[in-house]
């Protein structure tokens, strides 16, 4: 599978203030990484790049080496063969620097829950050595970014799930680093919650000039980045910015309702050549520009039509285009509801 | 970025947008550096203790019903065998100092298994800063914190006969802070192999009577069996409680003989052990265990 390193991708598809990738070196390089674990085969020699100020996201279920691969980025895991760079500095060799480069956010809290928002943050400070003098103005910035300024004096523990993880962020910032690593950012979170830390996602990317790297196995959250690079089996099997995915599985989908549903597969395949079948009780078909399409249907269908709907490709049609399967296939949700368990009886103790 | 700069922070007023990141340059580790991770880490050990008060409360109760109920109790049998003008609540009093601070130490220390079972762990391995200076930093915050509740037992030494010397009270006081930094050097040890708090738990607590009852904290260490000699000699708490007994008694109006009887020093085959090599014997445990700590961190993650 041809794997494209290239950073145009990205620079076309940002919209942020900051012109990604403009003249700067490339904020991760990673080339032909592979872990090993015993005889298990993690990561299978994966390659790219990721532009300075990019949002860049690795989708793929659980079990693909998202969690493996963010690791050794982040200096917590060495790799078993291969090189990988963050903000210009080897993940192995130069370790501490790389460290005090990067912002992590992982999908567990770290926090201090007997401490408060402030205590947590002025640990966190001191730990990555902030000069004393910016400590209390970033404190109230990335507090305030965040929406938890007024909270700063509560114990952590009186925090909501969504609270923690936005004060995990908060606190992932505070050192200004250059990359922000998301490790599943909205797992086990709600919604409504999750839709608020992208809120807060989005807004930072407006704010900082940062490059984000996060994992996901949620397709929505996917519609976020830049680019994303599309994980199975410890492979790259696609990276692209989401449109040019979707544009490369290419037809939209579109559904109608109308008086004689046969008469009007029949006529579909007459006047236009398309095959239509019937999913979910509606003529189900597909056509390369469905919104253009719709019009001459109306124009040109002699059945009279009650409603249509026309969907464009999504990730999810991506995911199943690339790997044989939808990401919901696998584990995924066994696994998210075992975390939000553990996650409970966690705080209860 | 050798040298950390910052430019004037931007006024924050809510809802605008902060477009001047306030810049921050995290200087290259050092000496330095790792000095403040080593305080802050120190610091949150007595940020966790003041807010925790049950801990505290809870940690003292050991030490009473020893002093009081224990002391009481055994005393109208045992003090029938002491000079008189001695009380046994005297006589175990040091002994129950150093108990004082036991399980303060270890509960601070355990703290590291909680920490990695809650991720905070985490947060403090991924830091930018040597490993070392966290270890050291956990076990002069356990040291403080279990001296602040060894002191509460000191304040009760009317109660158990014995005088508030200054000079007396201040020599209790460095042993206790030398006693409880081995300790939680232990604890910190033991947590750095140790994944499970109850695990960590069920084995300090399996650990810690024996230590306390080998100690010669309840006895005196002279005309014991050899078996009992052998296992208090090996006992390190037993090098700690001695200079305690040694300095207590010092401070008491007895006879050479009752001293002689009571505080007899911690012997090798008739030699008695100077209090000096027996506080350097506890010092050097809390180095090597330190060392010892320090190296299993370094080899995780």
């Amino acid at each position: 599978m041809a794997v494209q390193t290239g950073t145009e991708a990205g620079d076309s598809a940002h919209p942020g203030p900051a012109k990604p990738g403009a003249g700067r070196d490339p904020a991760i390089s990673v080339s032909e990484l592979t872990k090993r674990y015993g005889d298990l085969e993690a990561v299978r020699g994966i390659s790219f790049e990721v532009a300075a100020g990019e949002t860049f996201g690795f989708l793929g279920p659980n079990g693909a080496g998202k969690s493996t691969t963010i690791s050794i980025l982040c200096t917590l895991v060495r790799p078993t063969s291969g090189r990988a760079a963050v903000a210009g500095h080897d993940v192995v060799a130069e370790r501490d620097t790389v460290r005090r480069n990067i912002g992590l956010v992982f999908q567990d809290t770290t926090l201090d829950s007997y401490l408060t928002a402030e205590q947590n943050l002025r640990f966190h400070a001191d730990l990555y050595g902030v000069p004393k003098a910016a400590v209390a103005p970033r404190m109230r910035q990335v507090l305030e970014m965040v929406g938890l300024w007024d909270r700063r004096e509560s114990l952590v523990r009186t925090y909501s799930g969504g609270m923690q993880r936005r004060l995990e962020i908060a606190r992932g910032l505070l050192h200004a680093p250059h990359v922000l690593f998301l490790d599943e950012p909205t797992v086990g979170l709600d919604p409504q919650t999750r839709s608020s830390i992208w809120r807060y996602i989005n807004d930072l990317k407006q704010r900082e000039d940062i490059t984000i790297f996060l994992t996901t196995h949620y397709m929505d959250e996917a519609e976020h980045c830049d680019r994303i690079a599309i994980i199975d089996h410890g492979q790259i099997v696609a990276i692209d910015t989401p449109e040019a995915l979707k544009a490369s599985v290419g037809k939209d989908r579109v559904q109608i309702s109308t008086a004689d549903d046969q008469a009007a597969i029949a006529a579909l395949a007459e006047r236009f050549g398309l095959e239509a079948a019937m999913h979910e009780g509606l003529v189900t078909f597909s056509v390369e520009s469905g919104e253009e399409f719709v019009p001459r249907l109306f124009a040109e269908l002699d059945v009279a039509i009650r409603s249509v709907s026309v969907a464009r490709p999504s990730l999810d049609d991506v995911f199943m285009s690339y790997t044989g399967r939808t990401i919901r296939d696998t584990e995924a949700t066994g696994a998210d509801a075992m975390r939000a368990m553990a996650q409970r009886f966690g705080r209860r103790r | 970025m050798a040298t950390p700069t910052t430019t004037e922070p931007a006024a924050p007023a809510t809802g605008a947008l902060l477009t001047d990141a306030i810049r921050v340059a995290v200087p290259e580790s050092g000496f330095r550096q790792d000095l403040r991770a080593t305080g802050i880490v120190w610091r949150r050990e007595l940020i966790r203790f003041r807010t925790d008060r049950l801990r505290a409360v809870t940690s003292l109760i050991q030490p009473f019903l020893f002093l009081f109920i224990l002391g009481t109790g055994l005393g109208s049998l045992a003090g029938r065998g002491l000079p008189a003008g001695i009380n046994f609540r005297t006589f175990i009093y040091p002994g129950v100092v150093a108990m004082g601070v036991l399980f303060t130490a270890i509960f601070s220390a355990g703290s590291i298994v909680w920490d990695r079972e809650f991720g905070f762990l985490r947060e403090m391995l991924v830091a930018p800063v040597n490993r070392g200076a966290i270890v050291l930093g956990k076990c002069l915050g356990g040291a403080t914190v279990a001296t602040f509740q060894g002191i509460i037992v000191l304040a009760l030494a009317g109660l158990a006969g014995v005088p508030y010397n200054p000079v007396l009270i201040i020599t209790l006081i460095g042993e206790l802070l030398l006693l409880s930094f081995t300790l939680t050097a232990f604890g910190v040890m033991m947590a750095a192999r140790i994944k499970q708090f109850q695990a960590f738990m069920a084995l300090t607590q399996m650990l810690v009577l024996p230590l306390f009852f080998l100690s010669g904290a309840l006895y005196p260490l002279n005309g014991l069996p050899t078996w009992l000699t052998i296992l208090t000699r090996i006992d390190p708490l037993t090098y700690i409680v001695d200079p305690m007994r040694r300095a207590v008694f010092s401070h008491l109006n007895i006879s050479p003989a009752a001293l002689h009887a009571l505080a007899p020093g911690v012997s090798w085959g008739g030699w008695v052990v100077p209090e000096g090599l027996s506080l350097g014997i506890v010092a050097l445990m809390g180095a090597v265990m330190v060392v010892i700590a320090i190296a299993e961190f370094n080899k995780t993650e």
